[in-house]
């Protein structure tokens, strides 16, 4: 978790991320922070986030995006 | 024709009741559009007892009503701006201060935005009130009776070097001129189903825009949050049977890399074509394999020249690494390659693109010294007076006598499809209080604005929530560097091909 919202804050320090529920649906993160997400997520955890995991629903909150990282990391 | 309302006046006959433009909330049809804009227009010549060509302000967010504002403001014969409203005031203001608006039309949401800005109330003009204005068709025919096909239809504005952006003046002429050629070239018509991408205050929308207002074709503006899931993207796309689209290289590319394109395609989709950045030929090529029927077109150009001087279509197979290129110059444009000493390159000597034509901008609004820098006499005319624009872009002639894109001769950069002038992102990190010394470099190989800065008490955080009040999201630094001292080179400026090779480790 920790470690998740480091690299977040590295893109966005303006965002409380551990508050915040909606980060998609309010628009405070949008597709160009959501690129740079996912390249850092992918070389940070060693996946592949495939496209139908890139949805609003894994992004909206840390802890949709740790339970991504976690699943993916399992299926690997 | 004169001016570019003809296209929407006769679309109004011609297709009434067909729709025109539609977003994710609204939409509105050719006559719905002529009678909006009209009211808006009408409101418009009230305030400024029917002075022509003033400078109006749009501040809206990305959607159908933007659209309207632009015809009423060109019905009323003035000329728009349209404002990016996610960009920081403190940008806002310096565009204000070179355009010195009469007027800003925007909504009651954004109306604290508007007055912070500085406007006051007989400056405003809310769109939910103007669209159901009355139509003073005399005072509109008055108007527009004197507006002649030089004068502006829009000013859109770029990065400048020293942190003041440029306000390209685009005329009625410069826009008629390209959409002919772009409509004829591509066959658009009243079936075309554009899939909008590119932001209004980018001109690559110019071709969507009028391209609809000519043809009676229909023109979806994309909900921006759907470029960043791709899945959605491609379910909009057939959706709404999207067949033609003109995005920025870096969202085909998005698309491509994030493998959709194997397991699901825009079935509708017949052309497409991007310009405002390099298109890879290995992201190209996987679309090529997605949709091998479809027509490819790489075009190229600046604002300054209304959105495109050059064109290639995609007619053979390319490998993976092969620099794709910008082809050849669009009817009634001539491309003049010039090297160092101003003379037409032979051969496939490298030099730097020039363009000459009816497509040329008007200038940079109320800044003299740098219009006179990039549009300057034609050196292989000495005879008349004739200008050109310096484009700043380094081409040369592959073996096909194609034009073949090289870099820039300058500090400029494409960023996710944005022209960005690093002097722009400097002049804002320098400005922090407390930020010593500071550098940016461009990371091609891994698209990224970085940093270097010195500082005793910034950290990365504060310096980006700082610069996050000065510049658009898309000119923020993707990563920050700090360093204790900053390298200089035996002239005593910044050592930018160190920090460059540092990157590389």
């Amino acid at each position: 978790m920790e470690e998740i919202i480091k690299i977040l804050k590295q893109f966005r320090p303006d965002i409380d991320f551990e508050n915040q529920k909606n980060l998609i649906g309010d628009g405070l993160l949008d597709s160009l922070d959501i690129v740079s997400i996912v390249s850092e997520f992918d070389s940070e955890f060693d996946i592949e986030i495939p496209v139908e995991e890139i949805t609003p629903e894994n992004f909206n909150s840390v802890q949709a995006m740790k339970e991504l990282i976690e699943r993916l990391k399992d299926e690997a | 024709m004169v001016n570019i309302l003809s296209y929407l006046e006769n679309s109004a006959k011609a297709f009434p009741q067909k729709i025109a433009f539609a977003d994710d909330e609204t939409e509105i049809t050719f006559s719905g559009l002529k009678n909006a804009a009209m009211a808006i227009a009408s409101r418009i010549l009230e305030l400024t007892n029917s002075e022509r060509n003033v400078p109006v302000v749009v501040l809206l967010k990305k959607s159908v009503n933007c659209i309207t504002a632009f015809m009423g403001i060109t019905y009323a014969a003035d000329f728009y701006t349209p404002l990016d409203s996610t960009s920081p005031q403190a940008r806002l203001l310096k565009i204000k201060d070179t355009l010195r608006p009469r007027l800003i039309i925007t909504t009651k949401e954004l109306l604290p935005a508007a007055q912070s800005l500085g406007f006051c109330e007989e400056q405003i003009i809310l769109i939910e009130d103007a669209v159901s204005h009355s139509i003073d068709s005399g005072k509109i025919e008055a108007a527009l009776s004197g507006k002649i096909d030089t004068d502006p239809l829009y000013i859109l504005f770029t990065s400048g070097s020293t942190g003041t952006p440029k306000g390209v003046t685009i005329c009625h002429r410069s826009v008629i001129d390209y959409i002919e050629w772009v409509c004829n070239t591509f066959h658009f018509d009243e079936n075309t189903r554009f899939g909008n991408q590119a932001p209004f205050y980018f001109d690559n929308s110019i071709l969507d825009i009028y391209s609809t207002l000519k043809t009676g074709a229909t023109t979806y503006i994309i909900p921006e949050k759907l470029f960043i899931f791709p899945v959605k993207l491609i379910e909009y796309l057939n959706e709404k049977k999207i067949n033609t689209i003109f995005w920025v290289p870096s969202a085909l590319i998005y698309a491509a890399n994030s493998k959709i394109l194997s397991k699901q395609i825009p079935q509708y989709l017949t052309k497409i074509l991007f310009c405002g950045e390099v298109m890879p030929n290995k992201q190209l090529n996987i679309w090529r394999r997605a949709l091998p029927d479809a027509l490819y077109a790489n075009l190229y150009g600046p604002t300054e020249i209304t959105d495109v001087c050059a064109y290639y279509m995609v007619d053979r197979e390319m490998s993976d690494d092969e620099p794709l290129p910008i082809g050849f110059p669009c009817a009634n444009t001539d491309i003049i390659v010039l090297n160092e000493k101003n003379e037409a390159v032979k051969g496939s000597e490298i030099g730097e693109l020039c363009v000459r034509g009816t497509s040329l901008s008007l200038g940079y609004y109320n800044n003299p010294e740098k219009t006179r820098d990039a549009f300057v006499q034609n050196p292989l005319n000495p005879y008349y007076p004739e200008l050109i624009y310096r484009t700043g872009d380094l081409v040369k002639y592959n073996e096909r006598h194609e034009l073949i894109y090289l870099c820039r001769r300058d500090f400029q950069i494409k960023h996710m499809g944005h022209r960005i002038e690093i002097g722009e992102i400097e002049t804002a990190a320098l400005s922090l209080p407390n930020m010593e010394n500071g550098c940016i470099v461009y990371d091609e190989q891994a698209n990224k604005i970085v940093l270097f800065y010195q500082s005793e008490t910034l950290d990365d955080a504060a310096v980006l929530v700082g610069m996050r009040d000065l510049l658009p999201k898309y000119m923020l630094p993707n990563r920050l560097i700090k360093l204790d001292r900053m390298p200089m080179n035996a002239n005593g400026k910044i050592d930018r091909v160190t920090l460059k090779e540092s990157l590389k480790k």
